[in-house]
């Protein structure tokens, strides 16, 4: 490829960086596409809905839901806990993992306890937790935030230490506020530990709280989840289930991925 | 006094590095201090900065502390201008007017990663003169400069210190830097192991 050429073919992959970005979102759309059909097809062979409901049977039941409210109830129970032992997790993980990842003294003293809470099963602490605080949204919260703040200790951890220290030297000389070195030196540069720590925090923790709710609550989707895998009633634990789905992808593409776009922004500039 | 410095020894893993350093800085003077790489020089720039302070010695510094490091040491996701703004606290109109001054009009708005390692030195050293530091630290500020733009620097940096009359210490391997800028000079010299 000659100079010119290669010019010609940066110039033209600027200009085609719009269609690409929407091309992306069509091949998003055509995959889920695809995923329902294959969904639709297993259901057609396997020609009961009793055992795999198709979407011809699934989306009706969950619009009979929507619309009579329940739906949202348990939507909106299982979010809400979803967002709370989210927080924990991430306020405390991060502030554990940042320390842990500049102290090397504290990580030396703090890193077998991670490692215990790392392979500490999930089940083992939402039961402790249910047996220890009682059956309430305390013990619900906690329990989760306990199973995630291991992992986003070591995310964020890793982050820190990959900080760029003649930026912490250059802060330090021109008399950076501490407030100030944490918003422009720090969080920048721990962004992208942070959003790929966000996006997997989620993801594990609505899965947690789905089993905390099976074992221990009376309200949200995994309780509804528990009540019809009683009933055998295969439809309507994948109503409950595909809703938070949906929900948790509107999640990653109306928050976390616009914020995460902001947050790289300069390397696109 | 500014600044004064009096390094016993400062070691690495047992191996010495500075020795006997001693010397007296008021506001308005700059000082030269010269020597082959690897004979400390950054080392005492960074342990008068307070980045290092593991050392034999004493150093008082008053006033406010500005440096230009070897490399521009920028923050990439922030503008040239914020790159100024944050971390002196001057206002936009200060900033610009920093820009200006080292040629960088009208780049404001751009990110480092913008901006040609030429460019980046000058707005690093933007940022130093716009801190109106009492004691201003200048590790190699002009390598890789096209000589032209060294001059005008220079011209600049002599400005500046006409103006706000730091205390300068300037690291550099150019003696001709050295010339136009510094009042008094010291010539480091690698450390003897045996002593």
């Amino acid at each position: 490829m000659t100079l010119s050429d290669a010019i010609s073919a940066a110039t033209r992959g600027q200009a085609g960086s719009a269609p690409r970005a929407l091309s992306g979102w069509v091949v998003r759309a055509l995959s889920l596409a695809a995923l329902v059909a294959f969904w639709w097809a297993l259901a057609w062979l396997k020609a009961d809905p009793m055992v795999l409901p198709g979407p011809q049977v699934v989306l009706p039941r969950m619009a009979q839901e929507a619309a009579s409210g329940a739906l949202w109830v348990h939507l909106g129970a299982t979010l809400w806990r979803v967002v709370q032992a989210f927080v924990w997790a991430m306020s405390l993980g991060l502030v554990l993992g940042v320390a842990m990842g500049l102290m090397p003294a504290l990580n030396r003293w703090l890193d077998p306890w991670l490692v215990v809470f790392l392979n500490l099963p999930a089940l083992v602490v939402i039961v402790l937790c249910f047996l220890w605080i009682g059956l309430n949204e305390t013990a619900a919260i906690v329990a989760v935030a306990i199973n995630k703040i291991p992992l986003v200790t070591v995310m964020t951890r890793e982050g820190a230490r990959a900080l760029n220290a003649p930026l912490s030297d250059m802060a330090r000389v021109f008399g950076m506020s501490p407030l100030s070195r944490l918003r422009h030196i720090l969080l920048p540069q721990m962004a992208p530990h942070l959003a790929s720590t966000a996006r997997s925090g989620l993801s594990l923790i609505w899965k947690i709280v789905l089993v905390v709710e099976f074992l221990g609550r009376g309200q949200g989707v995994g309780f509804k989840i528990h009540l019809h895998f009683q009933m055998f009633d295969v439809t309507m634990v994948m109503v409950y289930a595909l809703a938070f789905i949906a929900v948790m992808l509107a999640i990653e593409t109306l928050i976390l991925q616009p914020i995460e776009a902001r947050a790289r922004r300069w390397r696109d500039a | 006094m500014s600044l004064q410095v009096a390094i016993r020894s400062k070691a690495f893993g047992g191996v010495a590095v500075l020795r006997d350093v001693s010397f007296q800085l008021a506001r308005g003077e700059v000082l030269a201090v010269l020597g082959p790489s690897g004979v400390g020089k950054s080392t005492l720039l960074r342990l008068i900065a307070g980045l290092d302070t593991e050392y034999d010695g004493r150093i008082s510094r008053e006033g406010r502390l500005a440096m230009v490091f070897q490399e521009p040491t920028l923050m990439p996701w922030r503008s040239a201008r914020d790159n100024l703004r944050l971390t002196t606290g001057v206002s936009m109109t200060e900033a610009e007017a920093a820009l200006d001054r080292v040629g960088l009009a009208g780049k404001g708005a751009l990110y480092p990663g913008q901006l040609s390692l030429g460019q980046q030195r000058r707005l690093s050293i933007a940022r130093a003169y716009a801190a109106r530091p009492d004691i201003l630290l200048l590790d190699e500020p002009f390598v890789s400069l096209d000589a032209a733009l060294v001059d005008d620097m220079l011209a600049l940096t002599q400005s500046v210190i006409r103006e706000q009359h730091p205390a300068t210490v300037f690291v550099t391997h150019a003696a001709h830097e050295a010339d136009a800028l510094a009042t008094r000079r010291i010539q480091l010299q690698p450390v003897a192991q045996n002593t």
